[in-house]
Protein backbone atom coordinates (compact mmCIF):
# COMPACT_ATOMS: atom_id res chain seq x y z
CA UNK A 1 0.00 0.00 0.00
CA UNK A 2 1.36 3.36 -0.84
CA UNK A 3 2.69 5.47 2.15
CA UNK A 4 3.58 9.08 2.81
CA UNK A 5 7.41 10.19 3.07
CA UNK A 6 6.78 13.65 5.33
CA UNK A 7 10.25 15.52 5.36
CA UNK A 8 10.10 18.49 7.46
CA UNK A 9 13.45 19.67 6.72
CA UNK A 10 13.65 22.49 3.55
CA UNK A 11 14.47 19.35 0.46
CA UNK A 12 16.50 20.92 -1.63
CA UNK A 13 17.91 19.79 -5.54
CA UNK A 14 21.48 19.03 -4.37
CA UNK A 15 19.77 16.34 -1.68
CA UNK A 16 17.33 14.95 -4.65
CA UNK A 17 19.95 14.88 -7.17
CA UNK A 18 23.50 14.91 -5.51
CA UNK A 19 26.12 16.51 -7.98
CA UNK A 20 28.33 13.68 -7.36
CA UNK A 21 25.62 11.73 -9.11
CA UNK A 22 24.76 13.87 -11.69
CA UNK A 23 27.08 12.49 -14.55
CA UNK A 24 25.66 9.06 -13.98
CA UNK A 25 22.49 7.22 -15.84
CA UNK A 26 19.21 8.27 -14.03
CA UNK A 27 19.15 5.22 -12.42
CA UNK A 28 21.92 5.34 -10.27
CA UNK A 29 21.65 8.70 -9.63
CA UNK A 30 17.77 7.73 -8.45
CA UNK A 31 19.92 5.22 -6.08
CA UNK A 32 21.55 8.19 -4.39
CA UNK A 33 17.73 10.55 -4.19
CA UNK A 34 17.95 12.08 -0.75
CA UNK A 35 20.66 10.03 0.95
CA UNK A 36 22.57 12.77 2.87
CA UNK A 37 18.96 13.17 4.37
CA UNK A 38 17.13 9.75 4.75
CA UNK A 39 19.59 7.22 3.70
CA UNK A 40 17.09 4.08 3.18
CA UNK A 41 14.64 6.71 1.01
CA UNK A 42 15.90 5.42 -2.46
CA UNK A 43 15.97 1.54 -1.61
CA UNK A 44 12.62 1.66 0.40
CA UNK A 45 10.20 3.92 -1.80
CA UNK A 46 7.23 2.09 -3.17
CA UNK A 47 5.41 3.11 -6.54
CA UNK A 48 2.40 5.18 -5.57
CA UNK A 49 4.25 6.36 -2.79
CA UNK A 50 3.90 10.08 -1.82
CA UNK A 51 6.01 12.92 -0.68
CA UNK A 52 5.17 15.80 1.91
CA UNK A 53 7.68 18.20 1.60
CA UNK A 54 8.29 21.79 3.87
CA UNK A 55 7.80 24.81 2.43
CA UNK A 56 9.67 25.79 -0.98
CA UNK A 57 10.21 22.03 -1.43
CA UNK A 58 12.73 21.87 -4.60
CA UNK A 59 14.99 25.07 -3.80
CA UNK A 60 18.19 25.41 -5.47
CA UNK A 61 19.87 24.40 -9.07
CA UNK A 62 17.81 23.80 -12.28
CA UNK A 63 18.86 20.00 -12.59
CA UNK A 64 15.44 18.81 -13.64
CA UNK A 65 16.72 15.24 -12.54
CA UNK A 66 15.49 16.33 -9.01
CA UNK A 67 12.26 15.81 -10.33
CA UNK A 68 13.08 13.24 -12.86
CA UNK A 69 14.39 10.65 -9.94
CA UNK A 70 11.32 10.88 -8.23
CA UNK A 71 9.65 10.21 -10.86
CA UNK A 72 11.63 7.16 -11.72
CA UNK A 73 11.32 5.94 -8.11
CA UNK A 74 7.71 5.34 -8.85
CA UNK A 75 6.38 8.58 -6.29
CA UNK A 76 2.87 9.45 -7.57
CA UNK A 77 2.89 13.10 -6.54
CA UNK A 78 4.84 15.46 -4.50
CA UNK A 79 2.70 17.94 -2.00
CA UNK A 80 4.15 20.43 -0.14
CA UNK A 81 2.87 24.15 1.25
CA UNK A 82 4.76 25.34 -1.80
CA UNK A 83 7.36 24.63 -4.43
CA UNK A 84 10.44 26.48 -5.26
CA UNK A 85 9.78 27.48 -8.93
CA UNK A 86 11.70 25.93 -11.07
CA UNK A 87 11.37 22.65 -9.58
CA UNK A 88 7.50 22.96 -10.15
CA UNK A 89 7.97 23.92 -13.85
CA UNK A 90 10.56 21.22 -13.65
CA UNK A 91 8.05 18.85 -12.21
CA UNK A 92 5.17 19.34 -14.47
CA UNK A 93 7.35 19.44 -17.58
CA UNK A 94 8.42 15.98 -16.61
CA UNK A 95 4.85 14.61 -15.78
CA UNK A 96 5.26 14.56 -12.43
CA UNK A 97 2.25 15.79 -9.88
CA UNK A 98 3.16 18.78 -8.07
CA UNK A 99 0.35 20.05 -5.47
CA UNK A 100 0.18 22.53 -3.02
CA UNK A 101 -2.03 22.29 0.11
CA UNK A 102 -3.25 24.69 3.05
CA UNK A 103 -1.35 25.26 5.95
CA UNK A 104 -4.64 23.60 7.99
CA UNK A 105 -3.90 20.26 6.10
CA UNK A 106 -0.14 20.77 5.53
CA UNK A 107 -0.48 20.28 10.10
CA UNK A 108 -3.37 17.43 9.90
CA UNK A 109 -2.11 15.01 12.12
CA UNK A 110 -2.62 12.08 9.83
CA UNK A 111 -0.37 13.21 7.54
CA UNK A 112 2.78 11.74 9.34
CA UNK A 113 5.46 10.28 7.75
CA UNK A 114 5.01 6.21 6.59
CA UNK A 115 1.12 7.00 6.92
CA UNK A 116 -0.65 4.63 4.29
CA UNK A 117 -2.86 6.90 1.83
CA UNK A 118 -3.82 6.84 -1.88
CA UNK A 119 -3.58 9.91 -4.61
CA UNK A 120 -6.26 10.94 -6.87
CA UNK A 121 -5.17 13.13 -9.28
CA UNK A 122 -8.45 13.47 -11.07
CA UNK A 123 -10.07 14.59 -7.77
CA UNK A 124 -6.65 16.29 -6.29
CA UNK A 125 -7.17 14.66 -3.18
CA UNK A 126 -5.05 12.77 -0.55
CA UNK A 127 -7.11 9.83 1.30
CA UNK A 128 -6.14 9.01 4.38
CA UNK A 129 -6.14 4.98 4.74
CA UNK A 130 -6.76 4.49 8.57
CA UNK A 131 -9.30 7.88 9.15
CA UNK A 132 -10.79 7.58 4.89
CA UNK A 133 -10.72 10.83 5.09
CA UNK A 134 -9.74 12.29 2.01
CA UNK A 135 -7.86 15.69 2.37
CA UNK A 136 -8.35 18.20 -0.82
CA UNK A 137 -5.49 20.00 -2.65
CA UNK A 138 -4.99 22.84 -4.72
CA UNK A 139 -6.46 22.31 -8.19
CA UNK A 140 -4.00 23.10 -11.19
CA UNK A 141 -4.79 25.55 -13.94
CA UNK A 142 -6.01 23.25 -16.57
CA UNK A 143 -3.03 23.87 -19.51
CA UNK A 144 -0.62 22.49 -16.45
CA UNK A 145 -2.83 19.99 -15.62
CA UNK A 146 -3.13 19.07 -19.28
CA UNK A 147 0.38 18.88 -19.52
CA UNK A 148 0.88 16.62 -16.80
CA UNK A 149 -2.16 13.91 -18.55
CA UNK A 150 -0.21 13.75 -21.72
CA UNK A 151 3.21 12.61 -19.41
CA UNK A 152 5.06 16.13 -19.64
CA UNK A 153 6.54 18.81 -21.98
CA UNK A 154 7.89 16.45 -24.61
CA UNK A 155 4.35 14.18 -25.55
CA UNK A 156 2.51 17.69 -25.10
CA UNK A 157 4.74 19.07 -28.35
CA UNK A 158 4.80 15.68 -29.87
CA UNK A 159 0.81 16.25 -30.01
CA UNK A 160 0.78 19.71 -31.00
CA UNK A 161 3.09 19.23 -33.81
CA UNK A 162 2.21 16.46 -34.83
CA UNK A 163 -1.64 18.05 -35.24
CA UNK A 164 0.23 21.30 -37.11
CA UNK A 165 -0.43 23.45 -34.08
CA UNK A 166 3.01 25.44 -34.01
CA UNK A 167 2.33 28.30 -31.90
CA UNK A 168 1.10 28.26 -28.38
CA UNK A 169 -2.19 30.04 -28.33
CA UNK A 170 -3.01 32.31 -25.32
CA UNK A 171 -6.51 30.67 -25.32
CA UNK A 172 -5.81 27.68 -24.91
CA UNK A 173 -3.49 28.29 -21.52
CA UNK A 174 -7.14 28.59 -20.13
CA UNK A 175 -5.95 31.01 -17.98
CA UNK B 1 1.55 50.60 -12.59
CA UNK B 2 4.44 49.16 -15.23
CA UNK B 3 7.62 47.99 -13.05
CA UNK B 4 10.34 47.31 -15.39
CA UNK B 5 9.54 43.45 -14.64
CA UNK B 6 6.31 43.90 -16.58
CA UNK B 7 7.73 45.92 -18.83
CA UNK B 8 9.82 43.62 -20.32
CA UNK B 9 7.23 40.61 -20.30
CA UNK B 10 4.93 43.04 -22.24
CA UNK B 11 7.79 43.52 -24.66
CA UNK B 12 8.34 39.87 -25.07
CA UNK B 13 4.65 38.96 -24.84
CA UNK B 14 3.44 41.33 -27.72
CA UNK B 15 1.21 43.17 -25.63
CA UNK B 16 0.89 46.92 -24.72
CA UNK B 17 0.65 45.63 -20.66
CA UNK B 18 0.37 43.10 -18.15
CA UNK B 19 -0.80 42.41 -14.97
CA UNK B 20 0.13 40.19 -12.13
CA UNK B 21 -1.20 37.09 -12.54
CA UNK B 22 -1.62 37.27 -16.29
CA UNK B 23 -0.12 34.15 -18.14
CA UNK B 24 1.24 35.51 -21.34
CA UNK B 25 3.62 33.69 -24.05
CA UNK B 26 6.81 35.47 -24.60
CA UNK B 27 9.36 34.95 -27.29
CA UNK B 28 12.72 34.25 -26.21
CA UNK B 29 15.64 36.67 -27.98
CA UNK B 30 18.12 34.40 -26.03
CA UNK B 31 18.65 30.67 -25.03
CA UNK B 32 22.12 29.90 -23.08
CA UNK B 33 22.58 26.26 -22.12
CA UNK B 34 25.35 24.14 -20.35
CA UNK B 35 27.44 21.17 -21.25
CA UNK B 36 24.90 19.66 -17.96
CA UNK B 37 21.80 20.91 -18.38
CA UNK B 38 22.45 21.25 -22.40
CA UNK B 39 23.42 19.18 -25.34
CA UNK B 40 23.09 15.70 -23.68
CA UNK B 41 19.90 16.41 -22.26
CA UNK B 42 17.86 18.31 -24.92
CA UNK B 43 18.94 16.46 -28.17
CA UNK B 44 17.09 13.65 -27.00
CA UNK B 45 13.98 15.85 -27.23
CA UNK B 46 14.56 17.68 -30.11
CA UNK B 47 15.09 14.33 -31.76
CA UNK B 48 11.86 12.74 -30.90
CA UNK B 49 10.35 15.77 -32.05
CA UNK B 50 12.17 15.88 -35.08
CA UNK B 51 13.24 19.94 -34.87
CA UNK B 52 16.24 21.62 -34.71
CA UNK B 53 17.08 24.68 -32.91
CA UNK B 54 14.71 27.38 -34.15
CA UNK B 55 17.29 30.36 -34.42
CA UNK B 56 20.96 29.11 -34.33
CA UNK B 57 21.90 32.58 -33.45
CA UNK B 58 20.08 33.13 -30.65
CA UNK B 59 21.68 30.45 -28.82
CA UNK B 60 24.46 30.29 -26.72
CA UNK B 61 26.89 27.26 -24.94
CA UNK B 62 29.05 26.99 -22.56
CA UNK B 63 30.86 24.08 -21.42
CA UNK B 64 31.46 24.80 -17.53
CA UNK B 65 29.98 22.63 -15.54
CA UNK B 66 32.16 19.07 -16.61
CA UNK B 67 35.30 21.40 -16.55
CA UNK B 68 38.25 19.49 -16.59
CA UNK B 69 36.35 16.52 -17.96
CA UNK B 70 39.10 14.26 -16.00
CA UNK B 71 36.94 11.26 -16.43
CA UNK B 72 35.65 8.93 -19.37
CA UNK B 73 32.09 9.93 -18.36
CA UNK B 74 32.60 13.93 -18.17
CA UNK B 75 34.88 13.81 -21.60
CA UNK B 76 32.37 11.93 -23.31
CA UNK B 77 29.94 14.75 -22.25
CA UNK B 78 32.27 17.37 -23.24
CA UNK B 79 32.42 15.58 -27.23
CA UNK B 80 28.81 15.20 -26.87
CA UNK B 81 28.18 19.07 -26.59
CA UNK B 82 30.98 19.62 -29.20
CA UNK B 83 29.25 17.46 -32.06
CA UNK B 84 25.84 18.71 -30.91
CA UNK B 85 27.10 22.49 -31.33
CA UNK B 86 28.81 21.84 -34.70
CA UNK B 87 25.35 19.30 -36.07
CA UNK B 88 23.04 22.24 -35.49
CA UNK B 89 25.66 25.05 -36.60
CA UNK B 90 25.68 27.42 -33.52
CA UNK B 91 28.35 29.48 -33.84
CA UNK B 92 28.48 30.78 -30.52
CA UNK B 93 29.95 28.06 -28.36
CA UNK B 94 32.57 28.65 -25.22
CA UNK B 95 34.70 25.67 -24.67
CA UNK B 96 36.43 25.90 -21.04
CA UNK B 97 35.92 29.74 -21.73
CA UNK B 98 34.78 30.00 -18.12
CA UNK B 99 31.38 29.69 -16.19
CA UNK B 100 28.46 30.66 -18.19
CA UNK B 101 27.02 33.26 -16.18
CA UNK B 102 29.80 35.54 -16.58
CA UNK B 103 31.26 34.57 -20.31
CA UNK B 104 27.33 35.05 -21.40
CA UNK B 105 27.81 39.15 -20.71
CA UNK B 106 31.84 39.37 -21.17
CA UNK B 107 31.13 38.22 -25.19
CA UNK B 108 28.67 40.97 -25.43
CA UNK B 109 25.61 38.74 -25.61
CA UNK B 110 23.25 40.68 -23.34
CA UNK B 111 21.86 43.86 -23.43
CA UNK B 112 18.96 45.78 -21.72
CA UNK B 113 15.29 45.54 -22.89
CA UNK B 114 16.09 41.56 -23.93
CA UNK B 115 13.97 38.32 -22.83
CA UNK B 116 16.27 35.24 -22.08
CA UNK B 117 16.55 31.89 -20.68
CA UNK B 118 19.41 30.29 -19.01
CA UNK B 119 19.56 26.10 -18.39
CA UNK B 120 20.87 27.04 -14.84
CA UNK B 121 19.49 28.43 -11.51
CA UNK B 122 21.32 31.03 -11.48
CA UNK B 123 20.68 32.76 -15.00
CA UNK B 124 18.93 35.48 -13.20
CA UNK B 125 22.30 37.38 -13.53
CA UNK B 126 21.48 38.34 -16.65
CA UNK B 127 19.07 40.81 -15.33
CA UNK B 128 22.11 42.98 -13.55
CA UNK B 129 21.43 44.35 -17.52
CA UNK B 130 18.01 45.07 -17.26
CA UNK B 131 17.02 41.90 -19.26
CA UNK B 132 14.42 39.83 -18.05
CA UNK B 133 16.15 36.37 -17.45
CA UNK B 134 15.42 33.26 -15.67
CA UNK B 135 16.65 29.79 -15.04
CA UNK B 136 14.70 26.80 -16.67
CA UNK B 137 15.15 23.24 -16.66
CA UNK B 138 16.29 21.06 -19.58
CA UNK B 139 13.32 19.64 -20.47
CA UNK B 140 11.85 23.32 -20.71
CA UNK B 141 14.63 24.83 -22.74
CA UNK B 142 13.91 22.09 -25.24
CA UNK B 143 10.65 23.34 -25.46
CA UNK B 144 12.31 26.79 -25.84
CA UNK B 145 14.61 25.81 -28.63
CA UNK B 146 12.18 23.84 -30.71
CA UNK B 147 9.27 26.98 -30.66
CA UNK B 148 11.75 30.30 -29.48
CA UNK B 149 8.81 30.40 -26.87
CA UNK B 150 7.86 30.19 -23.11
CA UNK B 151 4.73 30.29 -20.90
CA UNK B 152 4.88 32.87 -18.09
CA UNK B 153 2.56 33.75 -15.04
CA UNK B 154 3.32 37.78 -15.09
CA UNK B 155 5.02 38.06 -11.41
CA UNK B 156 4.60 39.99 -8.59
CA UNK B 157 7.39 42.24 -8.17
CA UNK B 158 9.32 42.75 -4.28
CA UNK B 159 11.19 45.70 -4.46
CA UNK B 160 14.84 45.70 -2.84
CA UNK B 161 15.74 49.15 -2.04
CA UNK B 162 19.40 49.62 -0.71
CA UNK B 163 20.61 53.55 0.03
CA UNK B 164 23.83 55.17 1.14
CA UNK B 165 27.27 53.95 0.37
CA UNK B 166 28.91 50.57 1.26
CA UNK B 167 32.04 51.02 4.17
CA UNK B 168 35.25 49.56 3.20
CA UNK B 169 35.30 45.79 2.65
CA UNK B 170 31.96 45.38 2.04
CA UNK B 171 30.71 44.26 -0.89
CA UNK B 172 27.51 42.62 -3.00
CA UNK B 173 27.66 39.34 -1.52
CA UNK B 174 27.61 40.75 1.99
CA UNK B 175 24.70 42.46 0.67
CA UNK B 176 22.93 39.46 -0.72
CA UNK B 177 23.68 37.27 2.80
CA UNK B 178 22.04 40.15 4.52
CA UNK B 179 19.23 39.98 2.54
CA UNK B 180 18.85 36.20 2.41
CA UNK B 181 19.25 36.52 6.28
CA UNK B 182 16.20 38.85 6.51
CA UNK B 183 13.99 37.25 3.95
CA UNK B 184 15.32 33.65 3.65
CA UNK B 185 15.68 31.21 0.62
CA UNK B 186 11.94 31.14 -0.10
CA UNK B 187 11.13 34.70 0.53
CA UNK B 188 11.21 35.61 -2.71
CA UNK B 189 8.38 33.73 -4.02
CA UNK B 190 9.24 33.17 -7.42
CA UNK B 191 8.45 36.85 -7.78
CA UNK B 192 10.56 39.37 -9.85
CA UNK B 193 13.04 41.48 -7.23
CA UNK B 194 14.05 44.95 -8.55
CA UNK B 195 17.06 46.20 -6.89
CA UNK B 196 17.03 50.34 -6.67
CA UNK B 197 19.08 52.92 -4.57
CA UNK B 198 22.42 54.51 -4.22
CA UNK B 199 24.44 51.57 -3.30
CA UNK B 200 23.44 49.65 -6.29
CA UNK B 201 24.16 52.97 -8.79
CA UNK B 202 27.60 52.67 -7.04
CA UNK B 203 28.22 49.27 -8.18
CA UNK B 204 30.50 47.83 -11.06
CA UNK B 205 28.80 45.51 -13.79
CA UNK B 206 29.94 42.55 -11.78
CA UNK B 207 29.26 43.46 -8.37
CA UNK B 208 25.68 43.73 -9.59
CA UNK B 209 25.47 40.46 -11.60
CA UNK B 210 26.50 39.04 -7.87
CA UNK B 211 23.13 41.04 -6.67
CA UNK B 212 21.14 39.61 -9.60
CA UNK B 213 22.82 36.03 -9.57
CA UNK B 214 21.69 35.71 -5.79
CA UNK B 215 17.69 36.75 -6.72
CA UNK B 216 18.02 32.68 -6.94
CA UNK B 217 18.80 32.07 -3.27
CA UNK B 218 15.55 34.03 -2.68
CA UNK B 219 13.70 32.28 -4.20
CA UNK B 220 12.57 34.60 -6.54
CA UNK B 221 12.42 34.16 -10.49
CA UNK B 222 14.48 37.34 -11.98
CA UNK B 223 16.62 39.98 -10.21
CA UNK B 224 16.58 43.46 -12.17
CA UNK B 225 18.49 46.31 -12.15
CA UNK B 226 18.08 49.38 -14.49
CA UNK B 227 20.28 49.89 -17.21
CA UNK B 228 22.54 53.17 -16.40
CA UNK B 229 25.68 54.34 -18.00
CA UNK B 230 27.64 51.87 -16.10
CA UNK B 231 25.47 49.43 -18.07
CA UNK B 232 25.88 51.28 -21.36
CA UNK B 233 29.44 51.16 -20.95
CA UNK B 234 30.18 47.43 -19.93
CA UNK B 235 27.87 46.00 -22.95
CA UNK B 236 29.58 48.27 -25.78
CA UNK B 237 33.21 47.37 -24.27
CA UNK B 238 31.81 44.09 -24.34
CA UNK B 239 31.12 44.00 -28.14
CA UNK B 240 27.16 43.78 -27.29
CA UNK B 241 24.80 45.94 -28.95
CA UNK B 242 22.79 48.91 -26.76
CA UNK B 243 19.24 49.09 -28.18
CA UNK B 244 17.82 52.83 -28.85
CA UNK B 245 15.52 52.85 -26.07
CA UNK B 246 17.76 51.54 -23.27
CA UNK B 247 17.09 54.51 -20.92
CA UNK B 248 13.57 53.61 -21.04
CA UNK B 249 14.04 50.64 -18.81
CA UNK B 250 13.63 52.23 -15.61
CA UNK B 251 12.61 51.26 -12.26
CA UNK B 252 11.17 54.21 -10.55
CA UNK B 253 10.58 53.53 -5.95
CA UNK B 254 7.62 55.43 -6.94
CA UNK B 255 6.30 52.60 -8.53
CA UNK B 256 5.72 50.86 -4.55
CA UNK B 257 5.76 47.85 -5.37
CA UNK B 258 3.46 45.67 -2.74
CA UNK B 259 6.54 44.35 -0.73
CA UNK B 260 9.38 47.04 -0.56
CA UNK B 261 12.23 46.15 1.86
CA UNK B 262 14.53 48.79 2.61
CA UNK B 263 18.31 48.59 3.17
CA UNK B 264 21.17 50.93 4.71
CA UNK B 265 24.15 50.39 3.09
CA UNK B 266 26.12 52.26 5.60
CA UNK B 267 25.11 50.44 8.31
CA UNK B 268 25.94 46.80 6.79
CA UNK B 269 28.71 44.92 8.04
CA UNK B 270 30.39 41.83 6.08
CA UNK B 271 28.26 39.08 6.26
CA UNK B 272 28.62 34.92 7.22
CA UNK B 273 26.02 32.09 6.35
CA UNK B 274 26.82 29.51 8.83
CA UNK B 275 25.97 25.85 7.10
CA UNK B 276 23.84 24.47 5.39
CA UNK B 277 21.82 27.83 4.06
CA UNK B 278 22.46 31.02 2.54
CA UNK B 279 19.83 32.26 4.90
CA UNK B 280 21.93 31.61 8.07
CA UNK B 281 23.52 34.65 7.43
CA UNK B 282 25.23 36.86 10.39
CA UNK B 283 27.57 39.80 11.06
CA UNK B 284 31.51 38.12 10.42
CA UNK B 285 32.44 39.23 13.97
CA UNK B 286 30.08 36.95 15.54
CA UNK B 287 31.84 33.94 13.91
CA UNK B 288 35.08 35.22 15.39
CA UNK B 289 36.24 31.70 16.74
CA UNK B 290 35.26 29.38 14.28
CA UNK B 291 38.28 27.20 12.61
CA UNK B 292 38.25 25.81 9.07
CA UNK B 293 40.49 24.49 6.50
CA UNK B 294 39.38 25.06 3.35
CA UNK B 295 39.35 28.90 1.88
CA UNK B 296 37.98 28.56 -1.78
CA UNK B 297 37.71 31.57 -4.06
CA UNK B 298 35.51 30.53 -7.10
CA UNK B 299 32.07 30.39 -8.30
CA UNK B 300 30.07 33.09 -10.73
CA UNK B 301 29.16 34.54 -7.65
CA UNK B 302 32.37 34.96 -5.93
CA UNK B 303 35.44 34.48 -8.26
CA UNK B 304 35.21 37.28 -11.13
CA UNK B 305 37.87 39.48 -11.16
CA UNK B 306 36.75 42.15 -9.31
CA UNK B 307 36.19 39.14 -6.69
CA UNK B 308 40.01 38.18 -7.45
CA UNK B 309 41.09 41.82 -6.89
CA UNK B 310 39.04 41.80 -3.76
CA UNK B 311 41.23 38.98 -1.97
CA UNK B 312 44.34 40.36 -3.22
CA UNK B 313 43.60 44.02 -1.77
CA UNK B 314 43.74 42.06 1.59
CA UNK B 315 46.19 39.21 0.53
CA UNK B 316 49.59 41.45 -0.82
CA UNK B 317 52.19 40.97 1.40
CA UNK B 318 50.54 38.41 3.44
CA UNK B 319 50.82 34.88 3.58
CA UNK B 320 47.56 32.11 3.98
CA UNK B 321 47.51 30.93 7.88
CA UNK B 322 49.04 27.45 8.34
CA UNK B 323 46.23 24.35 8.26
CA UNK B 324 44.89 26.29 5.35
CA UNK B 325 43.97 25.65 1.66
CA UNK B 326 43.60 28.52 -1.00
CA UNK B 327 42.21 27.44 -3.64
CA UNK B 328 41.02 29.90 -6.17
CA UNK B 329 39.26 29.17 -9.35
CA UNK B 330 38.95 32.41 -11.64
CA UNK B 331 35.30 32.47 -13.16
CA UNK B 332 36.50 32.60 -16.77
CA UNK B 333 39.60 32.53 -18.88
CA UNK B 334 39.11 36.71 -19.63
CA UNK B 335 38.78 37.66 -16.00
CA UNK B 336 42.18 35.79 -15.49
CA UNK B 337 43.82 37.05 -18.06
CA UNK B 338 42.96 40.42 -16.74
CA UNK B 339 44.42 39.66 -13.20
CA UNK B 340 47.38 38.12 -14.59
CA UNK B 341 48.52 41.14 -16.55
CA UNK B 342 47.67 43.56 -13.36
CA UNK B 343 49.62 41.30 -11.01
CA UNK B 344 46.81 39.75 -8.93
CA UNK B 345 47.33 37.03 -10.21
CA UNK B 346 50.76 36.79 -8.78
CA UNK B 347 49.58 38.28 -4.93
CA UNK B 348 47.25 35.47 -4.71
CA UNK B 349 49.92 32.95 -5.94
CA UNK B 350 52.71 34.47 -3.77
CA UNK B 351 49.69 34.40 -0.65
CA UNK B 352 49.88 30.41 -1.05
CA UNK B 353 46.63 29.92 -3.10
CA UNK B 354 46.50 27.25 -5.67
CA UNK B 355 44.40 27.62 -8.62
CA UNK B 356 41.63 25.43 -10.12
CA UNK B 357 40.24 25.75 -13.95
CA UNK B 358 38.08 28.31 -15.02
CA UNK B 359 34.97 26.45 -14.61
CA UNK B 360 32.12 26.01 -11.58
CA UNK B 361 34.58 23.59 -9.90
CA UNK B 362 33.81 22.72 -6.34
CA UNK B 363 30.64 24.91 -6.54
CA UNK B 364 28.73 22.79 -8.25
CA UNK B 365 30.13 19.80 -6.84
CA UNK B 366 30.48 17.85 -10.02
CA UNK B 367 34.21 17.01 -10.37
CA UNK B 368 36.84 15.41 -8.60
CA UNK B 369 37.79 18.13 -6.48
CA UNK B 370 35.54 17.82 -3.61
CA UNK B 371 35.51 18.55 -0.10
CA UNK B 372 35.64 15.66 2.07
CA UNK B 373 34.15 14.62 5.49
CA UNK B 374 35.32 16.37 7.75
CA UNK B 375 36.42 19.30 5.78
CA UNK B 376 35.41 23.06 7.09
CA UNK B 377 34.69 26.07 4.00
CA UNK B 378 34.94 29.02 3.97
CA UNK B 379 33.79 30.06 0.95
CA UNK B 380 32.75 32.89 -1.81
CA UNK B 381 30.08 31.21 -3.56
CA UNK B 382 26.11 31.56 -3.22
CA UNK B 383 25.21 28.01 -2.10
CA UNK B 384 26.42 26.02 1.25
CA UNK B 385 23.13 23.25 0.39
CA UNK B 386 24.72 19.76 2.83
CA UNK B 387 26.85 17.92 0.67
CA UNK B 388 26.25 20.19 -2.19
CA UNK B 389 30.15 21.05 -2.71
CA UNK B 390 31.32 17.50 -1.07
CA UNK B 391 30.68 14.45 1.31
CA UNK B 392 27.61 14.89 3.65
CA UNK B 393 29.80 15.56 6.59
CA UNK B 394 31.50 18.54 5.29
CA UNK B 395 30.06 22.12 5.95
CA UNK B 396 30.42 25.03 4.01
CA UNK B 397 30.27 28.85 5.33
CA UNK B 398 29.61 31.55 2.80
CA UNK B 399 31.23 35.08 2.74
CA UNK B 400 33.08 37.75 0.54
CA UNK B 401 36.07 37.12 -1.20
CA UNK B 402 37.77 39.87 1.09
CA UNK B 403 36.02 38.00 4.46
CA UNK B 404 37.44 34.76 2.87
CA UNK B 405 41.00 35.83 1.85
CA UNK B 406 41.31 37.61 5.88
CA UNK B 407 40.03 34.72 7.46
CA UNK B 408 42.39 32.68 5.40
CA UNK B 409 45.57 34.82 6.65
CA UNK B 410 44.05 35.05 10.37
CA UNK B 411 43.13 31.56 10.45
CA UNK B 412 40.17 31.83 11.79
CA UNK B 413 36.81 33.44 10.93
CA UNK B 414 36.92 37.19 10.37
CA UNK B 415 35.83 40.61 9.92
CA UNK B 416 37.95 41.42 7.22
CA UNK B 417 37.88 44.99 8.75
CA UNK B 418 39.29 43.95 11.64
CA UNK B 419 42.25 42.12 9.74
CA UNK B 420 42.80 45.27 7.48
CA UNK B 421 42.31 48.06 10.34
CA UNK B 422 39.80 49.20 7.96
Amino acid sequence: MPRLWRFDETIDTDVLAPGKYMKSPLAELATHCLEAVRPDFAASVGSGDVILGAPNFGVGSSREQAAEVLKHLGISAVVAPSFAGIFYRNAINLGLPVFTLSDDFYHHPGLSDGAGLTFDFDMATLTLTALGEALPLEPLPVFLRDMILDGGLIPHLEKRFQAGMEETSMEEKGA
Amino acid sequence: METLARKLIAGAAGHAAVATGDVVVCDVDLAMIHDSGGPRRVKPMLERLGRNVWDKDRVVVVSDHYVPADTDETRAIQELTRQWVQDENIANFYDQQGICHVVLPERGHLAPGMFCVGGDSHSPTGGAFGAYMFGIGATEMAGVLTTGSIWLRVPETILIEWDNQLGSYVTAKDMMLAVCGRIGMGGGRYQAIQYAGAAIRDLSMQDRMTLSNMAAELGAQAGLIAPDEVTAAYVTDAGGTLPDDWRDYRIEIADDPADHLLFDAAALSPQIAAPHSPANAADAGEFGDTGFNVAYIGACTGAKYVDLAAAASVLKGRRIASGVTLMVAPASRQDQDRAARDGVMKILEDAGAQFLPNSCGICAGYGEDRLAGDDICLSSTARNFKGRMGAPGSRVYLASPYTVAASAVAGRMRDPRDVMGG
